[in-house]
């Protein structure tokens, strides 16, 4: 069991952990940041009233969040190059995280905006704001404090669906652990020093989405 | 060519069904050990012994920490160097059952502690065993808590089923990976794939949405 764990095979791949980490943290926070982008623009399009951008938006959500991420990856993995297109694995990667997570980032902006009572939105028409001034002045900063955990919650989530790009050879964190058993036959140091690295990252983004769960309430409060 | 290959894709659409009935057996059999297991750990969560409350806590915490497919890879590759040796299909039950209990174990502890201490006392007093009080008083107020987003993780472990294709279990997914190596047409292969995906877990977003309407007063 446990008692022939070996920690200097751990060190010896240590380097290999080290850029599989900083691979994991460079995907995570490039689709992150992509993700927020395509979030936005499609809660934009999925609120507004105009129907030829409102239900390509649903169609868009709708359909990201029932099928597999997996299947998301794979479908752009092998249908990309179909089309002409030849990227680089880690591009097809971060344009599936980012496709995956700007469905849920939408569904949690648009819960954020619903969540600011009807009232707000009448006292913001009967002061004479247009729409882009309610949005902007009334709806957005309040709308804000509610969406911040769960976009954390989500980033958490993206950190670990990226494990998946290791599935189509993007060498990152679990790909090197992947790497590791097949070349030196000890799954157990190689996973189990995997999830370490993804409890630590874990556990720091947990601890920011409690503070800000706090904090938010702390604010209700008054 | 195109057509040639939905021809093709046609013809072997019944090998497609096998994977999306397999893809079945395991998301229903493990919705059901997911469900009697996190209710069970969800209970010890929200109770009173610290022991067995912090051991819980280390497995959610582990679980919820890494990623689904490093989970199977523990189980599928790890379990065998301590002797026990699993098929590709057991493993991927026992991976789903270890981590959809965690999180359905969140859902129904979260449920739980929802309730009012009141409500604990009021029980306690009219003389009802420990038993009695969790399954008279407070799972039935807690269930309106619980079931929204219960449902909604039904979808998500529905989804995370495609995971169990790395360790070979012939699954939806499985089926598409083995099929676009002979028909190199990726969109057509795993549109089909995700089409069979949409028509299990849509229903059920649909009905998660109902729900949470339904039970957000």
């Amino acid at each position: 069991m446990l008692i022939d764990f070996n920690f200097r095979i751990i060190l010896e791949y240590l380097p290999l952990f080290l850029t599989g980490l900083r691979s994991t943290f460079f995907i995570s926070i490039v689709s992150i940041a992509l993700a927020l982008t395509t979030g936005i623009i499609a809660c934009a399009c999925r609120i507004s009233g105009v129907r030829i951008i409102k239900y390509p938006a649903i169609a868009y959500i709708e359909v990201i969040r029932s099928t597999p991420l997996l299947v998301q990856i794979y479908f752009l993995y092998f249908g990309l190059p179909t089309l002409g297109l030849m990227i680089p694995e880690i591009q097809t990667g971060i344009l599936a995280l980012m496709l995956n997570s700007g469905a849920y980032i939408a569904e949690i902006i648009r819960a954020g905006i619903n969540s600011v009572d009807e009232g707000q939105l009448e006292a913001g028409i009967s002061s004479g704001l247009n729409y882009i001034q309610r949005m902007r002045f009334i709806i957005l900063p309040q709308a804000l404090g509610v969406t911040i955990p769960p976009l954390l919650g989500q980033a958490i989530v993206l950190v670990k669906d990226s494990a998946l790009l290791s599935l189509i050879s993007v060498m990152e964190l679990t790909r090197c652990g992947q790497t590791m058993t097949s070349e030196r036959f000890m799954p157990a140091e190689a996973f189990f020093t995997v999830a370490f690295f993804y409890m630590c990252i874990y556990f720091v983004l947990k601890a920011v989405a409690d503070w800000s769960q706090r904090k938010l309430i702390f604010r209700e409060a008054y | 060519m195109m057509a040639f290959y939905f021809a093709r894709l046609v013809e072997i659409f019944p090998f497609f069904l096998k994977g999306l009935w397999m893809t079945s057996k395991i998301a229903f059999i493990s919705l059901v050990t997911c469900t009697l297991i996190g209710f069970a750990l969800g209970m010890i969560r929200s109770g009173n012994n610290i022991i067995l409350k912090r051991i819980v806590g280390i497995y959610v915490a582990f679980v919820r920490g890494t990623p689904f497919v490093v989970q199977i890879f523990i189980v599928f590759f790890i379990l065998p160097e301590w002797g026990i040796q699993l098929e590709a299909f057991p493993a991927a039950l026992l991976a789903m059952a270890i981590m959809g209990s965690a999180f359905i174990c969140e859902i129904v502890a979260g449920g739980i502690d929802s309730i009012s201490r009141g409500q604990w006392e009021a029980a306690a007093s009219s003389g009802l065993t420990l038993v009695q009080q969790l399954r008279l008083i407070i799972v039935p107020q807690a269930m309106k808590v619980i079931l929204p987003p219960l449902v909604g993780q039904y979808v998500l472990l529905i989804k995370d089923t495609s995971v169990v294709s790395v360790i070979g279990v012939m699954e939806l997914t499985r089926v598409g990976w083995v099929t676009v190596v002979r028909i190199p047409e990726g969109l057509m292969v795993f549109s089909l794939v995700g089409a069979l995906y949409f028509i299990i877990s849509y229903p059920l977003i649909l009905i998660s949405n109902y729900l949470e309407q339904k039970m957000a007063v």
